[in-house]
């Protein structure tokens, strides 16, 4: 059994909790590594998380890139996209490719 | 160039052939499995930017009407409407294996199958933009778990091509050729030995058959001296 979180401010991870994903509404980054860590620890097997956060998270996401559990997914908050989620997936092609074929 | 510690001897030359031939096999082995990777691992790409995209532009919609939702109805109201849901999900996760790199699929299912059910407020208190946010969330919801997959392989497989890449590299650049040279280098080294060692025999011969024939002559020599002053006399 595992668990689904959403992480990021919380406007923008309240319409989740309808969903009946567990929410997790962070302000600071500091906040944001120590949830994460949590995470990790239980059996979360993704995390979304908007990208307004993770983009003061990068080390902690880095760290589990490669790791099977959690899969964190960067989706948009409420302020828009920032591009980053669509930058990963170039940075994915890019390491496995050696150059941006797409 | 090959090292300075590789000894010429014939067993460190069938040990470096043994190694040459595993290095070989495993060099195309590992070709083929980075070809493989590669194939899957475009289609994989392909699949997350497409879902990629719908995610964000589904999600954008939503998070729209959940600001105007926002706007229209008390923070407190909006918070009270949301916060215990009457749905929740269910994940369960296999691994599928491609090429030995475990990627996880996700099965979900939620506790109940009512659409309907996915609104946990009475209507009567909340703004209709807030239904809108719901049910855009709840479509987009499908899309995202399959990201979440999808994603996540890419960045695993990703992973993969690159250490086999590294190693395909390595094999084929490095180490194949420094066994190569290094062969080379024994077996010259050896045949080298060889010829060196036939001459050296052919020399002592050479030597032997000298010595045995100023023996020879010597003794031709003193026989002749000898004879040669009695021999008159006796004949």
């Amino acid at each position: 059994m595992y668990k689904i979180a959403v992480m990021g401010d919380m406007d923008s991870v309240m319409g989740f909790k309808a969903l009946g994903l567990e929410t997790c509404p962070v302000e600071t980054p500091e906040q944001g590594h120590e949830a994460l860590q949590r995470m990790a620890k239980e059996n979360y097997a993704i995390v979304y998380m908007t990208e307004q956060l993770a983009a003061r998270l990068q080390a902690d996401i880095a760290r589990y890139k490669d790791s099977l559990t959690p899969a964190i997914i960067l989706i948009p908050g409420k302020e828009g996209s920032l591009g980053i989620g669509m930058a990963n997936v170039k940075n994915a092609v890019e390491r496995a490719v050696g150059a941006d074929i797409l | 160039m090959p090292s300075a510690t590789i000894n010429p001897t014939r067993q460190e030359l069938n040990r470096l052939k043994n190694r040459l031939r595993t290095s070989i096999r495993g060099h195309k082995l590992l070709k083929d499995k980075r070809d493989e990777l590669m194939k899957q691992f475009m289609d994989v790409v392909r699949e997350n930017r497409e879902l990629r995209r719908r995610v964000e532009e589904g999600l954008m919609r939503a998070h729209g009407s959940f600001t105007v939702a926002a706007a229209l109805m008390s923070p407190e109201m909006l918070e009270q409407s949301l916060l215990y849901p009457k749905q929740s999900v269910e994940l369960e996760m296999t691994f599928q294996n491609i090429m030995s790199v475990d990627v996880p699929r996700y099965h979900f299912h939620t506790n109940s199958q009512d659409p309907g059910e996915i609104y946990p407020y009475g209507f009567a208190q909340t703004s209709g933009e807030l239904d809108d946010a719901v049910d855009a969330m709840s479509q987009v919801f499908q899309d995202m778990l399959r990201l979440a997959e999808v994603e996540k392989t890419s960045q695993l497989l990703a992973e993969e091509i690159e250490k086999t890449r590294r190693r395909v590299n390595a094999l084929e650049y490095v180490k194949i050729p420094q066994m190569q040279e290094s062969i080379k280098y024994i077996t010259m080294k050896l045949d080298e030995n060889e010829r060196a060692n036939t001459i050296r025999l052919m020399k002592v011969k050479d030597m032997i058959l000298q010595e045995a024939l100023e023996a020879k002559r010597e003794e031709t020599a003193r026989a002749i001296e000898t004879f040669g002053e009695n021999g008159p006399e006796l004949a």
